[in-house]
């Protein structure tokens, strides 16, 4: 044993050599790989590490440092265990800032249970719940995504354009479908329609007859349905094509997606929606970049995780540290005017001005705004589901 | 009149034409669990995910046919593929039974250890499914989808209600009385069926007798899983097949063996029925039916619905709780539970 003492000693002392001479920056970046939206995840994660490569690549980061990913499973769905895979990344990994998380619940139980406690900065791309605005964040956490109080006012805009008068609802029994829901309730209702009824769905399960039942019986023009593309949002939409129920569907942000136009088929055909996004020249910037790194840069809120990722980084160079502590000021004076207006692959740029002295206005792939509580304006892409593919109607 | 006839065209499309696939799927699933408790006297949680098991063998056996190029015509090629799924869940139950069950049966284990061994079972099966065809959901249905559509009913009939009966829905229907008849047939008729229900009436008594309780087992387990393949496959079929959802399924199926009776292959069907009837006719809001039947004003503002269907799930509960507070030996009495 006591041969052994020195041993331990040594590997001990030089793993912490290691980590206090490697000057990487490591961003962990953590979705819900597994759970109700696995297959837009990847392509999330895909989007915010290019906006890390891109910045390693130009070496202009703090003088040369590389940006690490370090990926952390929040199942979006379980809060429990959302918190101790980002707990793990924040203690064991030691990570600087956090791309994350995905949904609104699993968001607000990491930022209540690990990100506050522990002073480290969260940045969502796709966190849409109305009550993330006002939760006590000292001032850690932002988000690229806006809320869906304003999600709820587009989507009675674009019923009301379309001539919609009444409207059943059904929304993922959590806190993004709630959120969601009684913001169209709210909007739709401002706007003279009525929602006949608005009926929560569980995910995870099989059978929906129940709940398709009740929302023929409530009946309406259009059926909305706030959930997710791979879980009960697919079950219900089945349902209702097979009995008849409905034949033309609302599908908000969480809904749009290319495996649910593939599973469902024909019966999708006409169904509108809305998810975040933008024409601004930055999405297409991005597109390019991503076609070459084979990154879907059209599926939702891709644009959104690269801008999250891209934030923090020119944030801590504005703040001359990786420190969550100092980076959180910098944020919103990185990501609003007046400065330099960045793009998407000019992430080099932004850092040298900045190390330079002088100020820029991040705009990115999806036109980052930050307001109020720094969370994005929103812009949104209206879409329609035209010969089995999903088609851009509009920008508003 | 035509009212009338629109109000039954209603239920019958959103809620009994459903629920009666529905039932079905859980009178299969609850009858292997049955079985098992009659025979083997545990109640077997590993149940749900045999039944994914035997659903993933068939599926990959109907993308092996697909493959070739073999069809159904307007049935579900997985309909071709269900012997292969019911023969190799037949096999992995028997491999469960001599691998572990055995063990614990020769050690006289009571039934509290068995059904946390099963526990133990249902992860490991979870796990194998898993890393086989993976957590996404999977459609695998194809020929036609349905036996008469909404549209096709309305020109038929000229009403303002639409009725749609779906092949998978009807098929559920068949096969469960097909095989549910077979079932009868065998435990009324042969001898083998005979030997499985002396045994489970009086283990020691059907000893003494001459009965081979290692072939009463292997029986039962062959049952067994051949029922749960095509539980899981009618299942995946008609909604669609994710390993995940059959966790979930494992409460209505036990509400049904239990309030039917533990143990009684009868009160397990009559349990499938009640349980699914019963989620769905007390979560449907009356409105529109009420209106078809009362005169113009009296259509109610509000939806009439009992319960939301966010309390789907606790009518299994209730039901469950409600037979074990009254009749804790089921509606068919079968064993306390």
């Amino acid at each position: 044993m006591k041969k052994l003492i020195p041993v331990i000693l040594f590997v001990f002392v030089s793993m912490y050599a290691t980590a206090a001479l490697g000057a990487d920056v490591k961003l962990g970046v953590v979705f819900g790989y597994t759970g109700p939206i696995e297959s837009l995840t990847p392509q999330m994660a895909a989007g915010a590490e290019l906006a890390m490569k891109e910045v390693s690549d130009s070496g202009a980061l703090l003088g040369g440092a590389k940006v690490v990913s370090v990926r952390a499973d929040s199942t979006c769905g379980d809060s429990a265990a959302g918190s101790a895979a980002t707990e793990r990344i924040v203690t064991s990994d030691k990570v600087n800032a956090i791309v994350g998380g995905d949904c609104s619940g699993v968001t607000t139980a990491m930022l209540k249970n690990v990100a506050k406690p522990n002073g480290i900065v969260m940045i969502s791309p796709s966190a849409t719940s109305p009550s993330l605005s006002t939760v006590e964040d000292d001032g850690l956490f932002f988000r690229t995504a806006p809320s869906d109080a304003r999600q709820g006012a587009i989507i009675a805009d674009i019923l009301k354009e379309m001539g919609v008068k009444e409207a059943a609802l059904t929304y993922t029994n959590n806190d993004y479908g709630k959120g969601l829901a009684d913001s169209i309730a709210a909007n739709v209702k401002k706007g003279g329609g009525k929602i006949t009824i608005s009926a929560p769905h569980e995910d995870g399960k099989g059978d929906y007859s129940a709940e398709v039942a009740a929302l023929a019986a409530a009946g309406g023009d259009i059926l909305i349905v706030a959930g997710y593309a791979d879980q009960g949002g697919k079950g219900i939409i089945q349902g209702a094509l097979d009995t008849g129920a409905f034949d033309k569907f609302y599908l908000p942000d969480g809904m749009i997606s290319d495996s649910l136009v593939k599973a469902i088929g024909k019966g999708l055909e006409g169904a509108i929606g809305a998810h975040p996004g933008t024409d601004s020249p930055g999405t297409a910037k991005l597109g390019e970049i991503a076609k070459a790194a084979n990154v879907k840069s059209d599926s939702p809120f891709v644009p959104e995780s690269y801008d999250a990722a891209a934030l923090i980084m020119l944030a801590m160079q504005a703040a001359k540290s990786a420190e969550s502590g100092k980076l959180k000021d910098k944020v919103m004076m990185v990501a609003n005017a007046p400065g330099e207006k960045i793009y998407p692959g000019e992430l080099a740029k932004g850092l040298e001005i900045l190390a330079g002295g002088g100020d820029v206005d991040y705009v990115g792939a999806s036109a980052v705004e930050l307001i109020g509580p720094g969370e994005s304006a929103g812009n949104y892409r209206q879409i329609v589901v035209k010969g089995g593919k999903i088609t851009t109607v509009k920008y508003r | 009149m035509e009212d009338v006839v629109n109000a039954v065209v209603l239920v019958t499309n959103f809620l009994v034409v459903p629920a009666t696939a529905y039932g079905c799927q859980l009178a299969l699933g609850a009858l292997g669990v049955t079985l098992v408790y009659g025979v083997l006297r545990f109640s077997n949680f590993a149940h749900g995910e045999i039944m994914a098991f035997g659903a993933m063998v068939t599926i990959l056996v109907t993308w092996l046919l697909q493959s070739w190029g073999v069809g159904f015509g307007p049935l579900p090629t997985a309909l071709l593929a269900l012997p292969a799924g019911m023969a190799v869940t037949a096999g992995l139950c028997l491999l469960m039974d001599r691998w572990v069950f055995r063990f614990y049966r020769r050690s006289k284990a009571p039934p509290v250890m068995l059904l946390v061994v099963s526990v133990g079972l249902m992860f490991v099966i979870n796990g194998l499914i898993r890393f086989v065809i993976g957590p996404a959901d999977r459609v695998f249905t194809d020929g036609t989808r349905f036996l008469l559509t909404v549209r096709e009913f309305k020109a038929l009939t000229g009403l303002s209600e639409g009725l749609a009966i779906k092949t998978t829905q009807t098929l559920s229907v068949v096969v469960a009385v097909v095989l549910v008849a077979a079932l009868f047939w065998f435990l009324e008729r042969t001898r083998t069926g005979k030997s499985m229900r002396a045994f489970s009436d009086n283990e020691d008594l059907a000893l003494l007798s001459g009965v081979s309780p290692e072939k009463v087992v292997a029986v039962t387990w062959l049952i067994v899983g051949a029922l749960a393949a095509v539980a899981g496959t009618l299942y995946g079929l008609d909604k669609s097949f994710k390993p995940f959802t059959f966790l979930s399924l494992l409460l209505p199926i036990f509400a049904a063996a239990i309030v039917g009776g533990l143990g009684n292959p009868l009160g397990a069907i009559v349990g499938g029925f009640v349980v699914a009837f019963s989620e769905v006719f007390l979560t449907y809001p009356y409105r529109k039916f009420l209106a078809y039947l009362g005169p113009e004003d009296w259509r109610p503002d509000g939806l009439v619905q009992f319960l939301s269907t966010d309390y789907k799930f606790a009518v299994s509960f209730v039901i469950l709780v409600v037979v074990l507070l009254v009749k804790p030996t089921g509606v068919f009495s079968g064993k306390s539970s």
